[in-house]
């Protein structure tokens, strides 16, 4: 499967080094990795969701425990968990940190993605939901750092999409 | 059976708890009854008082956990019920007021009056401990012993639609939320 085995373990390192000690995840293709790697860290308590809105209730549940969390999900997971978001974590003032994995874009195979691909960016805008792209290894740290940090200390709903120059060789 | 008599009955048995509630009557009336620290009153995002309750349960292992649920919101997150057998967290106590109504809304009735069963749901997807209760006796002694024991536990009480004669209450959303936070990360 030609989904990045090294750049998965780049953004699983940074979400560690973060402080991120639960993550709820639905399975996505370009997720696999992260998922199994969450999965073999005795330190992250994973969650495998049915819908990815339930993960809104567990990152919450996680918040007011003082326990760091991130949310693995595809983009059409985002569109499913979009009430959860806003009439309790907007409504609430809970940290989200959501990693979206960007499908339907460019360079998209499956038909069936990409309508959800023109949806995701519009959506986020409308919802007031700031985002930033992981698209390169030499900026995932970084900028994983940095959502979570703005997650924190906004306490509101922050996206990272997950882009196919990261995530998928061809 | 009245919700509000069940709430009584437990009430005293919350006090050590962290308590998560639904929206509409639930949280009202729980209010009614004396707001703690240890309440969180979820008054939107319908179905998601459960994932919340779970996602405590996981991060506060110590701390019993009771999730106080009804019929019309966790008939949206039914999901929730398999998750919850999955990580089957032993600190975890759900709780679902069966008043087969929407009632908040108007009173419309919800698909557990026309035969569907929550605890058949729970069990069959993987919960072992589920139940149905129609007393308030019945219900204190299911919660007393769900609180006190050691396993995941779905209770659902049958109870009547009748509610509060009004929803709103002086609790505003975000004191709630930073004083619920505030108490569970001062427990150990």
């Amino acid at each position: 499967m030609p989904v990045s085995t090294k750049n998965s373990a780049l953004i699983y390192s940074a979400l560690k080094q973060s402080g991120i000690r639960i993550m709820s995840a639905l399975p996505e293709t370009w997720l696999v990795h992260l998922i199994r790697m969450a999965d073999e860290d005795p330190e992250m308590i994973l969650v495998r969701l049915a819908k990815e809105e339930e993960g809104v209730g567990i990152s919450a549940g996680a918040h007011f425990a003082g326990v760091k969390s991130a949310m693995l999900m595809q983009n059409h997971g985002f569109l499913a968990a979009i009430n959860g978001i806003v009439s309790f974590a907007h409504l609430y003032k809970i940290p989200l940190l959501m990693l979206v994995s960007y499908r339907g874009t460019f360079g998209e195979r499956d038909p069936w993605q990409t309508q959800g691909g023109n949806a995701t960016e519009p959506v986020l805008r409308a919802l007031g939901i700031p985002y930033l792209f992981l698209d390169s290894p030499d900026t995932v740290e970084k900028r994983i750092h940095q959502a979570q940090t703005l997650a924190e200390s906004s306490l509101q709903p922050v996206a990272l999409l997950m882009m196919r120059d990261l995530m998928w060789e061809e | 059976m009245q919700r509000l008599d069940c709430l009584s009955a437990i009430y005293h048995e919350l006090e050590k708890c962290l308590v998560v509630t639904i929206m509409g009557a639930v949280a009202a009336e729980l209010q009614s009854l004396g707001h703690r620290t240890n309440f969180f009153y979820l008054q939107h995002a319908m179905g998601l008082a459960s994932s919340t309750g779970l996602g405590l349960a996981l991060c506060k292992p110590n701390r019993k956990i009771v999730v106080l649920d009804g019929d019309g919101s966790l008939l949206m997150n039914l999901g929730m019920l398999s998750t919850m057998a999955r990580y089957a967290p032993k600190n975890l106590v759900h709780v679902v007021f069966d008043n087969e109504s929407l009632l908040s809304v108007g009173g419309f009735p919800t698909a557990t009056r026309t035969g569907t069963d929550l605890e058949g749901v729970a069990r069959a997807s993987g919960i072992k401990k589920a139940m149905t209760v129609h007393g308030v006796e019945e219900f204190k002694a299911a919660v007393d012993a769900a609180i006190r024991g050691n396993e995941l536990t779905t209770i659902v009480a049958k109870v009547e639609a009748a509610g509060p004669a009004k929803y709103v209450t002086d609790l505003a959303l975000l004191e709630n939320r930073f004083q619920f936070s505030r108490h569970v990360r001062s427990l150990k």
